[in-house]
Parts: C-alpha cells; structure tokens; sequence
C-alpha cells in the first residue's frame, strides 16, 4: 500500500515537473517533437507505397527456370514474391491482319470479315501442335491451365468463355471456336458487342479479353482506318516447356512470317498482383473507417473550454495519427516489414491507442483554477491525471501482452505495431500535446483578457471615490451594440420538420462535405487503383523520353527498376531462335502450308503495284512487343477470376508474344463474305470517321445539359416547397410577424435592425434610478431623489414629489452601500467582476452626482470637488450635505407647498386613524430620517408607490398626490429590492433578509380580498382611506449577500424571485414566506429578474441572461450579452423578451432563445445604455437613458399580442 | 444549503421526466427499436460480407447479390435480434436499480462498434492454426470487450445466456436443413459463433444503453422546456 502510495506520489511529482517544463518552453519541444516524428518516420520512405497496382519482374526467356519456394540466400534484386511456380504461363499469339490490296470494290466488313476468320485455322494449328522431342510428346492440351466452372453468376458468359477444358481464348470464342457459325452469322459486329456491359466500365470487358488488345486498337469496326485486324490468341499454360513453345513459335513463324517484324523474344515477365480491393471488401472497410470517424468526432466534441475546438481537436489526431507512423517507422527500422494490410489494421490501431488520454488531460487541466498560472495550471492537470493515466497504460500493455501470446502471427504483428504505437502515443502526449494545449489556454487568458480589458477602462477607478473628475467621462464603447449568441446545450426549436432539415443541411453545409468528400474519395479510389491505366501511361511516357529507354532499343520501360537489371540486349533475337529446335519437323499439316503459301505470293505482287494508300500496311513496333501493357491492369485477374483464381499475391508470367502476320487477298475476302454483309453503306469517305467520337460528345453535351436544367428545375421546386414565404419582406407587418417564428441568428441571418423615434419623458435632472410601473401610471426616481409620476400613455407628467430626492441625493447612504459592494466583491475574489455593477443607480452612476451639483448648487466648484482625497467618502458626503444645508430653507417650502397644489389638499392628520407607524406628524417625523436616505427601490401599484429606503425605511406614497401615506421602520438595513403585489410588499434588504409586508386598507369595501386575482390597474385606494403597513415576516439570511433583485409574479402562484448579490435566484412563496426553489447561476450578482407563467429570467454581472424553467429551476438556456448590457430585461408577452443595449432595444424570443430584432431609439440616446426598462401593459416599452425617459411603442409587438 | 439546493434540483427534473415517459414513451420506444433494429441490419450485412469473402467466394460475380448471399431472413433476424437486446439492457438495469454508469459516452459506444468489427474482422481474415486457438483467441477478445466497456454483471450473464441460446438456435436450424453452413469445416463455424454472439450482444447492449441515457436526457430536456 505504501509502495503504492509513494510510487503515486512520485508520478505525480514527476508529471508536475514536466508539466512545468512543457509550459515554459512550449516552442523548443514542440520542435524537439515534430524533428522526433520524423526522424521515426524517416524510415517508412523505404517502404513501398501500398498500391494495388502489380508489380513486374523481367527474366530472360533462356535460362528461366521456375523459382523454387525457399528463398536461396541473396538473389540481387528478385522480389521477394517472386518464389515457386507462377499461377499460369501467358502466351499470346498476336496476329495481325489485312485485306491486301484494298480493292475499291470490297465492303467495309470485309476489313474484318476474313481477317477473323483465319483465327479459326489458327487456334486448329495451335491446338494440334504437338511438340515431340526424346522426353516424349508434348501438347497444348498436356501443358495448358485447366479450367473447370465459371463462377454461377456468370452463366451468360458460359457460351463465350471456354469451360472444363484449356483456357485458351481468342475472338473465335464469340462463335464457339466454330467456322460454321461464324460463317453463318449476319452481322458480326453485333455478336461482339452483345456481350458488352451497358454503361460505363472500367475493369476488362469481355471484349477485351478475348480480342487480347484494347477494343481501340482491335480494327474491328466499320470506320477503321487502317484497314489493319489485330488480336490476339491468349493461350494459358499451368506449366512451362521451352521447347515446345519454341516450336510452336517457329511453326506459326514459318506459316505466316512477319517480314518486317523484330520484336524482342527474349524476356519473360512476371506480374505479381497485390491483393485486390473489391466492393466486398470495400464496404467493410469503409465501414470500420466510418466508426472511426464517428469515434474520433464523438471524442473531440468533448473538448470544451478552450481557446480553439478545432485547434485542440486536430492536435489529438495528429497526435495518434504521427504515434501510428511512428510505430511503423520504428518497426521498419528494426528490421519488421509489415505484412499486414495496413488499410485495414489501422482503423482498429487508432481504436485501440485511443483518444482518451488526450481528452483526459485536456479535461484535467481545464478544470484547474483558473486563477493560477498556466504553467501551474498545465502541471498540476497533468500531475492529477498522472495515475490514471500511467494505470490505463499499464492495463493496455498488459492486454497487448496478452495478446503477443496468442502465438498467431497475424495478431503477434498486431500487437508489435500497438505496443510501439502505444509508447510512441505517450511520448507524443507527453511532448506535443501537452505543450500545443498549455499554447492553446495561455491564447484562451490572452483573450479574456483582452475581452475584460474594455470593460475595466469603462469602469470608474474604485478608489478615487463617487464625484470623478468631469474630464475623464467614460469612454464610449464605439462598438455597436452586438449581441453574441451562445449555441446552448440544446435548444428546442418549435419547427416545421422540413425546415429544420433545410436548416439542419444548410449549417452543417452537408449537402457540400458530402459531395466534396465523395469526390476525393472517389478520386483516391481512381487513382489507387488506376483503372485507367494512367501509371502505365506514365511509365511509358517516362521511358520514351529518358534515355535509359532509348538506349534499350525502345523495349521494355523500365517498371520498377528491375528491368534496368539488363540494360540492352541487344542481338539477342537470334540466339533464342538458335535455341530451338530444327522448326516444323513433326507437324506436316498440308493444309496450313498451302494456305500459307498461298498468301504469299499474293502478297509480293500487288504492294508495288497499287497505289500505297490502298495497301493497308502492317508494321510491327515495339508498342507490339508487350501489347498487354496497354490494356486495363485488372485484365487478367478478371480473366482468372471469371474461374474462381484469385491473381491476389501471386503472379503470372507473361511469355513474349509469338507475331502472326496475315495478308489476305480480295478475292477471299469476298469469298468469305456472307450475303447481308452487302448491305451496310460504305463508308462515307473520311469524313465520317470522326463521326463516333463527335457523336458520343454530344450525347454526352446533351445528356448533360438536360440533367442539368433538370436539377435546376428540380431545385427550384424544391425551393418553392420549403420556401413558401418571400423572406425579402422586411417593412410588411405581415412578414416580420412570421418572422418570429424563425430562429435568425443561428442560421447565418442577421436580425433586421430597425429605428424608432421614441417619445422622450424628460424632466429628470440626474440619472433615473428606480423606475416602477402598474401599467397606466409610470413612476421614475432619479438619484436626486425626485419622484416623478407619468401618465404611462400619454407621457405627461402628472406629479413631482421632489423634496426628498434634494435631501436624500447626498450620497451618504450609496457611499455605504458601495464601501460595501466593494468590500463583498473583493471577499468573493472577482478583481474583474468589479467593472459592471448590477444596479447603475447605486454603484456606477455614482459620479454622475458632480454635473448635478454643478448645475444645481454653483457654489461647489468642481476643482474643490477635485481636491477631495479619494478615501474619505463620508467626508464628502458631509461636504454636499452641507452644500444642502444651504438651501433647506427652500425645500421645507417646497415640502409643504407641493402637497396643497394637489386636489384633495393635503390630507388633514385628524382623519387618519393611525394604526402603528403613521405619518400624520408627517413632514417633519419625515423628514429628519430622510434627510440622510436615498431611494434604492420602488415600486408602484395602483395609486401607491411603494419607495424602499437606504435607511431602511419602507414609504408609501400616493401617486396623484404626492403625499406620504404609510411608512415603516421596522428594519434598519437599507431596502434594496421591492415588490409590490396585491396589499403584500415584499421588501428585501442589505443585510439579506427579506422581508414581508402587508398593507391594510381601512376602508369598508375590504380590498383585502383581492388576493389571488390580479389588481384591476386602475387607482384603488382613495385618498380618504386609512392605510396601514405591517411587517408580517421577516426571513434572516434569504441570501448570503445583499439581495439586488426582487420580482414578483401573480400568474400561476403567488411566488417572488429574489436575486442577490451571491449570485443566487431563490423562488418564494409570498403568503408562506417559504422558499420554493433556489438556483444558482450567475457568477456575480444577479441585477435584473423578470418572469413569465413558465420561466424566470434573469441577468447578472456577467452579462449572462439565463432563463430558467420556473418549476424545476432549471437552467433551460442562457444569452451572453455584450459587456454591460445585461442589467434590463423585460417580458413583453410570454414569448418576447426584451433587453436594452446602447442606444438600443433588442427582442428575444424566449422560447428559441433567438434575436429577433434590434430597434434603435432615435439619435438622443446614442451611446448611452438603458438601465432600466419596464413594459407597460404589453404595448409599450419605457427604457431610461441618463436622465430621460423613453417611451417606446412597438408595433410588432402588438401585433405578437393577438 | 447546498443541501436543499440539489434536492430540489433533483427531484422536480424526476417528476417531469416521469410525466413525459408516461406520456409518450411508446413512441420513443419504437423509435430507439427501430433505430437499434436498423444498426442491427446493417452490421450483419457489412459482417456477413466479411464472411463471405473468407469462404464462399473469392470474387463475388456481384456484390449486391453477395451482400444478400445469405437467406434473406438472416439480417432482418439480427435486427430484431440487436432490438430487442438493445431495449432489454437499459430495462434490465432499471429493473435491477443498479443504472450504468460506466462509461457512457458515445465515443466509448462507436470504440465499442469498432472493437466489435475488429473481432469479426480477425475471425474472417486471421489465419489460425486450429480452431482451438480460434476460439481461444475470440473468447479473450470478446471477454475483454466486455471488461473495457461494460464491466456490469447484468451485462456479462446476458451476454453468455444470450450467447449460447443463439447458438443453440442455430445449430437447431442447421440440423433442421433450413439454414446451411457455408464453409465446408464445420468446426470451425462452430469455433467462433458463441463468441461473436457474446460480443454483439454487448455491443448491441452498449448502444442501446446509451440511446436511452440520451433518451432520458431528451425528455428531461422536454419537459423543462415545458
């Protein structure tokens, strides 16, 4: 246990230095790790590239012998595959055929007709051969492939292909090697292309196997130019006999000799075939690559509070990816070829090393204090995960041991290949990774930073105190007002399901990856497996120009090197002949003689005598030589696989080609015809002979442009289907109601954007700082402690209750409050959090005072301002209430003559039955304790405003008025929060508490009983009534810091929200006075709370507005907003939020969490940000801009409304 | 506080999730059968596939007439087969009170798959020297399988019953003449298939696991909507 613990201990300690180190110096080990990688890569450039494509190894025809199978010490540059007996001998008789002279009388068939009919006599001739020396007698029978079945599918091919006998093909299959059929067959060019596959092809057709040349080439057409038949014989022979081929070759020489002919007999050459992908094998494999994308996608999703996704996410697969390599490039060097097909190994390689320590790591180091270091917070992630990882690797050794032992080599290789991959993998996470991800979180602080930055310089500096010199106005944020929409953990988008779709391609752009990543698979498909012989071409093109090639006498193109083993033979031809044997002894064969004989003479006369163009000329170049190199690749392997014999890993050998030259006079051409061959049209003279290749062009061209105006037809439709609705309509009513329904900002479109002059309320000399309304009176109270009452739909101003704001406006009691924020921010450890404050009116306006005092109280100079050390707030504080005292005579005054203007005159004291603490000693009782308070909260309900002091007190007022109705001291902490609802008023206070009120109304109509159903809007309490206000609970600690928010909502239950400064939203039941729920979501303190029947929203400092279910209490999405926009918030209908921004309002659907729309409010309030915002009866909006009031009508949404 | 903090937290999300399971959990059930059903159909095509190349034939006249080599009930069985293991893995752990909780990530479900193809990819193109060493070989594999990825005991036991209860069926139809062996070696057929099985049924448990995690966290999320 010990030894455990120390041994943990020590990991731990030795990955926490290395952590360290890594984080210092990120660049020299990130460069120390790629030079590693491909050092360990280097050896993989002796490799040969995996390829499907064969292999070819020349030997010379002389002294070939079958390779045996042990491998006999060092044979120079044989291959390593070439080793015992090929699968098969090729040997190809190619013949090439003319009608000589060309006689203007013969028909175009004629060009083929009785050139492919010798092929008959042909395979007779070669078929009969017998070879027969002292060792006995040889034949093709004895020497050639047996071939049994052809594969069930292939039952059409069965009259073509030959079956249970010699596997010996040629054009004469197309008739069952019969010269009566053939004779008889009406149209030959028919027979032969019945047997073509319909539409395009890229492997060997049938076609080509049995003419043995590319169909271009073969001359069987009606268009030919040459006028010249070429095909090919192709004899497949299961065991090798020089001597007999020799005679055989000598015997077709000497019946049809190729005068001009001087290929190259001398070389065989041996094709070894890789293992060969096909569809069936594809699909498996393109299956396990598919699961390994998946995998991969799944686990780099994971990654998450980092600077870049993507960055990180590439790094942990080139991490696997390079370890792979690695692993290969170490097995290679020390001397372990892979003989594992490496495309298939590698998915489950990739599976099996894992992704899961990078996530690990990366998830280790993200969860660290953010507060430290990089370099200290990269080590101690690592040293945390240090165990586990050490464990997990540990384990899997362990298993890959396990598996070493199964003693199956293919899993030994297997496991070889993990386990340096494995150790590889955790030196590259070790070095690399670690380093690209303290690179990644050291850019991630970098950028924070920079993010806070702005903020803090907008901020007032904490210590210089409350009357900040005029010259240093905060910056504007020129920045418009952007809202930055963050893609929350799932939204519910209430859809159509076919836009969704729309939507859902239209983001991912999947239609595009899709084609895109089908088109480069498709093409590194075509060019793996080059089924259009490119490579060949290549090759060829290369070997023409070099001079090696030339040097050679224009054969054989050096393939792979091997052939430059002998470099021009050069008069070799004659040897191979000296070696055969005395030709055509055996075989007498009268007839071939004759006939060959025959051809002859017919020969010699007419080439001189007819005009050369009419002499269809045969000429044999080295093209002909190994005129199996210009067909498909896959030629023979689909010819052997036709029978059921894999070419996979094997290799045939490719013997030279045996030359037949047949010249055939017109006389027999015309003999050999058969009666309908007549009737085609001559040809059209020349002419037409581009006529094929134009006419595919155009079908081509014309399919193409009808496929095309097809898709765009089809996509126009499909258009109109999804797109009903014309999106361009912006100004229409009609069209931006719909446009609610769509979810803008997460699909690439911008909200529209809009500018409403609103109707500015202004009378206010200082910042507004509570604002309350009940829908048709509007109350605001500016940091002057004024209170003014509007008229919410015409905006007039209907009562001014002043006096107090003149004497409360000193900012003793705000000084305290914010000495405390102060002090609550920097317990709670958020240096940065301190640049927003939740509630403008208390924290940040602060300074805001001075234009104040300025205007209103010239005898404060403002440089006497400016002296005012920074620390002594309260002195301050004195000073200004002093500058007060200057002017109290006045305001007793005003106290006085502002009540009797208004109607009922001042209530007279008599009349009111004081139940507890009254006002009826009003003025004077009042205004000794108000002098020092100022307004923090208010709140307005029917005709009374409810005004929660700094004191601690709670005031009622009457709005028409303008008279103090109702005050209560119970409480000395300053109310920070009110809520108002029925005849209750919740109050919360600086302490935390919370506290429960309810008002009593003496009057006989008992309003009492309006519990439960919304108050009727209209003024309810008349002026004679008595009223009363009782603390009737009080909760202690609700919250741990002072409570910033309070909201109430009557919809479904009588509940209350209260957010404070700790970040926490508690639900309460305002009858019980018990607390519902209690979530926590801001990482500062919560400013701004509204809530509809389902959800509350609330904002913070962090500028976050979360909206959480209101039952469960939970977060269902949040918004992160621009830097101090979040404070206001407002529910216009169940489904439209609104927020105010700089100079601006913006909408929100709640349900999508989306930004509809952004209005802007006219030139005055540019720049300036709304802190306060209440909706009026869901129509209007008023917002306050420093001073003014603006009300603001919007029309859609009333539109929302109905 | 932190107390009554995540009580309320948990137990109010409960009481929705119950509403809305009650509410429409049929149709989620169908939904995650047939998706279960479908990954079923397609693994044992891509898997019989693999198969076929092994032993039938070594150049398939045609794919899709290879893909479809087998009797045509075979992958719609395996389907049902994976459906009705992938539904009855979540239901069993809910039944036993002992929910999963190791591992369930979709990146450890798509290793899972992978692991599962890389068995079948080593039956089908690993040469063994006997079947002993075969089977010996998969039953490691598959046991480790099961160790990387569930590590349940529910998961283990209805595996092997699983297991050998498919053996046993198949081998009743192959003695019954309905369903033929392709390979001419018996033996070895019967060398891998219990291990296969083993292994697909934990895969299939795994993925049908996790689809019903993401279920829950689906419906949670409704209801919350809501």
């Amino acid at each position: 246990m010990t030894v455990r613990e120390r041994l943990r201990e020590k990991i731990s300690a030795a990955f926490y230095r290395h952590g360290l180190l890594c984080a210092s110096y990120p660049v020299p080990i990130i460069l120390f790790t790629s030079a590693s990688i491909l050092a360990c890569c280097y050896p993989l450039l002796r490799l040969p590239l995996p390829g499907t494509g064969p292999v070819e190894f020349t030997t010379r025809v002389r002294d070939y012998t079958v390779p045996s199978h042990e491998p006999q010490g060092d044979l120079g540059e044989r291959p390593d595959w070439y080793r015992g007996p090929p699968v098969a001998y090729i040997q190809q008789v190619l013949v090439k055929a003319a009608v000589s002279p060309w006689d203007s009388t013969l028909v175009p068939v004629d060009v083929f007709r009785s050139p492919l009919g010798r092929v008959f006599s042909l395979l007779e001739e070669i078929r009969n051969h017998v070879h027969n020396d002292g060792s006995g007698v040889r034949s093709l029978e004895a020497l050639c492939l047996q071939v049994t079945d052809l594969l069930p599918g292939l039952r059409r091919m069965q009259t073509v292909l030959p079956e249970h006998g010699c596997l010996l093909v040629s054009p004469g299959n197309y008739w069952q090697n019969q010269r009566e059929l053939f004779d008889s067959d009406p149209d030959l060019l028919k027979t032969v292309h019945q047997h073509e596959p319909k539409g395009l092809h890229t492997s060997a057709t049938l076609r080509d196997l049995l003419f043995g040349v590319p169909v271009k080439h073969t001359g069987v057409s009606l268009y030919s130019r040459k006028r010249v038949v070429t095909y090919t014989i192709t004899m497949v022979l299961g065991s090798y006999d020089a001597r007999f081929l020799s005679s055989l070759r000598a015997r077709l020489r000497q019946l049809h000799p190729s005068v001009n002919c001087s290929l190259r007999e001398d070389h065989m050459v041996h094709v070894h075939f890789k293992e060969e992908i096909g569809m069936a094998e594809l699909i498996p494999l393109v299956t396990t690559y598919i699961i390994l994308f998946a995998y991969i996608y799944f686990s780099t999703r994971k990654i998450d509070m980092v600077k870049s996704k993507w960055g990180l996410a590439l790094a942990a697969v080139v991490t696997v990816l390079s370890s792979l390599l690695m692993s290969v490039g170490l097995c290679t060097l020390f001397g372990l070829t892979p003989t594992l097909n490496g495309g298939e190994i590698f998915p489950y390689l990739v599976v099996v090393i894992g992704l899961e320590n990078v996530l690990v790591l990366t998830k280790s180091v993200v969860s660290t204090p953010v507060d430290l270091e990089v370099k200290l917070r990269i080590a101690q992630g690592l040293s945390n995960e240090s165990w586990s990882i050490m464990k997990n690797m540990a384990t899997e050794l362990c298993i890959i041991l396990i598996g070493y032992f199964t003693l199956v080599p293919a899993i030994q290789e297997f496991c070889l290949f993990a386990v340096v991959g494995l150790v590889s993998d955790f030196f590259l996470q070790m070095f690399f990774f670690t380093t690209v991800l303290s690179i990644d979180i050291r850019r991630m602080e970098l950028a924070d930073l920079n993010r806070r930055l702005p903020a803090e310089a907008g901020m007032p500096p904490p210590k210089p105190g409350p009357l900040r010199p005029r010259e240093a106005p905060p910056p504007p944020r020129p920045s418009p007002y952007t809202i930055t929409l963050q893609t929350p953990a799932f939204r519910n988008l209430r859809l159509p399901k076919r836009l969704r779709v729309v939507y859902f391609l239209a983001r991912t752009r999947l239609a595009q990856r899709f084609i895109m990543v089908g088109t480069v698979i498709w093409i590194g498909i075509l060019a793996y497996t080059d089924p259009a012989g490119l490579r060949t071409y290549l090759a060829a093109q290369v070997s023409e120009q070099s001079p090696l090639g030339e040097g050679g006498a224009g054969g054989l193109p050096p393939h792979l090197g091997v052939a430059s083993v002998f470099p021009g033979p050069g008069g070799d031809p004659a040897s191979t002949l000296s070696v055969l044997p005395a030709p055509a002894e055996p075989t007498p064969l009268p007839e071939n003689q004759s006939q060959g004989h025959h051809g002859a003479p017919r020969e010699g006369v007419p080439h001189q005598a007819q005009a050369p163009p009419l002499v269809p000329q045969i000429s044999w170049g080295a093209e002909d030589e190994e005129g199996w190199r210009r067909l498909s690749f896959r030629h023979w392997p689909s010819l052997f696989s036709y029978y059921n014999i894999t070419l996979a890993k094997r290799y045939i050998s490719i013997l030279p080609v045996i030359p037949v030259t047949l010249h055939l006079s017109p006389r027999e051409a015309i003999e050999t015809r058969h009666p309908q061959d007549t009737r085609h049209p001559p040809p059209p003279s020349l002419k037409t002979n581009d006529l094929p290749a134009d006419l595919t062009l155009y079908k081509v061209a014309a399919l193409g442009l009808a496929a095309g105006v097809l898709l765009v037809l089809l996509l126009f439709c499909l258009y109109r289907v999804l797109c009903p609705r014309n999106y361009g309509q912006n100004g229409v009513a009609h069209g931006r109601r719909r446009r609610g329904d769509l979810p803008c900002d997460d699909y690439g479109y911008s909200p529209p954007i809009s500018e409403i002059s609103p109707l500015l309320l202004r009378g206010h000399s200082m910042d507004i700082e509570c604002l309350a309304s009940d829908g048709m009176l509007l109350a605001s109270c500016c940091l002057a402690g004024q209170i003014r009452v509007w008229d919410a739909q015409t905006g007039d101003c209907l009562t001014v209750i002043p006096k107090h704001g003149l004497r409360r406006s000193s900012s003793s009691g705000c000084w305290e409050q914010r000495d405390g924020g102060r002090v609550f921010d920097e317990d709670e450890g958020y240096p940065l959090r301190r640049r927003t404050t939740p509630r403008p009116a208390l924290f940040e306006d602060q300074p805001d005072l001075t234009p104040l005092i300025d205007t209103n109280f010239d005898s404060q100079p403002p440089s006497h301002l400016l002296l005012t050390p920074p620390r002594d707030g309260f002195d301050f504080g004195g000073l200004v209430e002093r500058a007060y005292l200057e002017h109290e005579p006045p305001s007793p005054g005003l106290t006085a003559s502002y009540p009797s203007p208004s109607p009922p005159s001042g209530p007279p004291p008599q009349r009111r039955r004081s139940l507890g603490y009254i006002q009826p000693p009003v003025p004077q009782g009042q205004g000794t304790p108000d002098w020092e308070s100022a307004v923090w909260a208010m709140e307005l309900r029917g005709n009374l405003i409810a005004a929660g002091r700094s004191s601690g007190k709670l005031e009622l007022w009457d709005a028409v008025e303008g008279s103090l109705r109702c005050s209560n001291e119970d409480g000395v902490s300053g109310i920070t929060a009110l809520a108002f609802l029925n005849n209750r008023i919740v109050a919360a206070r600086l302490d935390g508490s919370l506290d429960f009120f309810t008002v009593d109304i003496n009057k006989p109509l008992g309003l009492l009983q309006y519990r439960g159903d919304n108050i009727p809007p209209s003024p309810c309490y008349s002026s004679e009534d008595v009223i009363s206000c009782q603390l009737t609970r009080s909760v202690q600690c609700a919250h741990q810091k002072p409570i910033t928010v309070l909201n109430t909502h009557t919809h479904t239950y009588q509940v209350s929200q209260c957010g404070g400064q700790d970040g926490a939203i508690c639900l309460w039941d305002v009858l019980t006075g018990s607390r519902v729920s209690h979530v926590y979501g801001h990482r500062g303190d919560v400013t701004s709370l509204v809530c509809t029947t389902s959800c509350v929203i609330s904002s913070g400092l962090d500028d976050l507005i979360c909206i959480w279910d209101r039952s469960t209490g939970i977060k269902l999405y949040s918004i992160q907003q621009e830097v101090g926009c979040g404070a206001s918030l407002g529910v216009i209908s169940e489904s439209l939020l609104v927020t105010g921004g700089q100079g601006c309002v913006s909408f929100w659907d709640l349900n999508f969490g989306d930004l509809l729309q952004t209005v802007y409010l006219g030139q005055s309030s540019d720049g300036q940000g709304v802190r306060q915002l209440v909706v009026l009866n869901n129509a209007a909006i008023v917002c306050d801009f420093g001073s003014e009031l603006s009300l603001v009508y919007v029309p859609s949404v009333l539109e929302k409304l109905d | 506080q932190s107390t009554v903090r995540s009580g309320s937290g948990q137990t109010n999300p409960s009481r929705g999730t119950y509403i809305a399971v009650i509410t429409n959990r049929s149709t989620t059930l169908v939904i995650r059968g047939f998706m279960l059903f479908s990954i079923g159909v397609f693994l044992a095509l891509v898997l019989n596939l693999l198969q076929v190349q092994r032993n039938v034939t070594l150049f398939p006249p045609d794919v899709i007439s290879s893909i479809f080599s087998s009797a045509w009930w075979v992958p719609p069985c395996c389907g049902t087969a994976s459906a009705i293991i992938g539904l009855l893995y979540p239901c069993i752990d809910c039944r036993l009170g002992e929910p999963h909780k190791f591992k369930r990530e979709w990146s450890s479900v798509m290793r899972c798959v992978a692991v599962f193809v890389g068995i079948n990819h080593a039956s089908a193109k690993v040469d063994f020297a006997n079947n002993v060493q075969l089977s010996l070989t998969l039953a490691a594999l598959s046991i480790g399988l099961w160790w990387t990825f569930d590590r349940s005991r529910s998961g283990f036991g209805l595996g092997v019953v699983i297991a050998l209860l498919a053996t046993l069926s198949t081998q009743l139809l192959v003695y019954n003449g309905v369903f033929q062996y392709t390979s001419p070696d018996f033996l070895y057929i019967r060398s891998w298939l219990p291990c296969i099985f083993f292994a697909g049924v934990i895969t299939m448990g795994n993925i049908g696991r996790q689809l019903a995690l993401y279920e829950c966290k689906l419906m949670s999320e409704k209801t919350h909507q809501d």
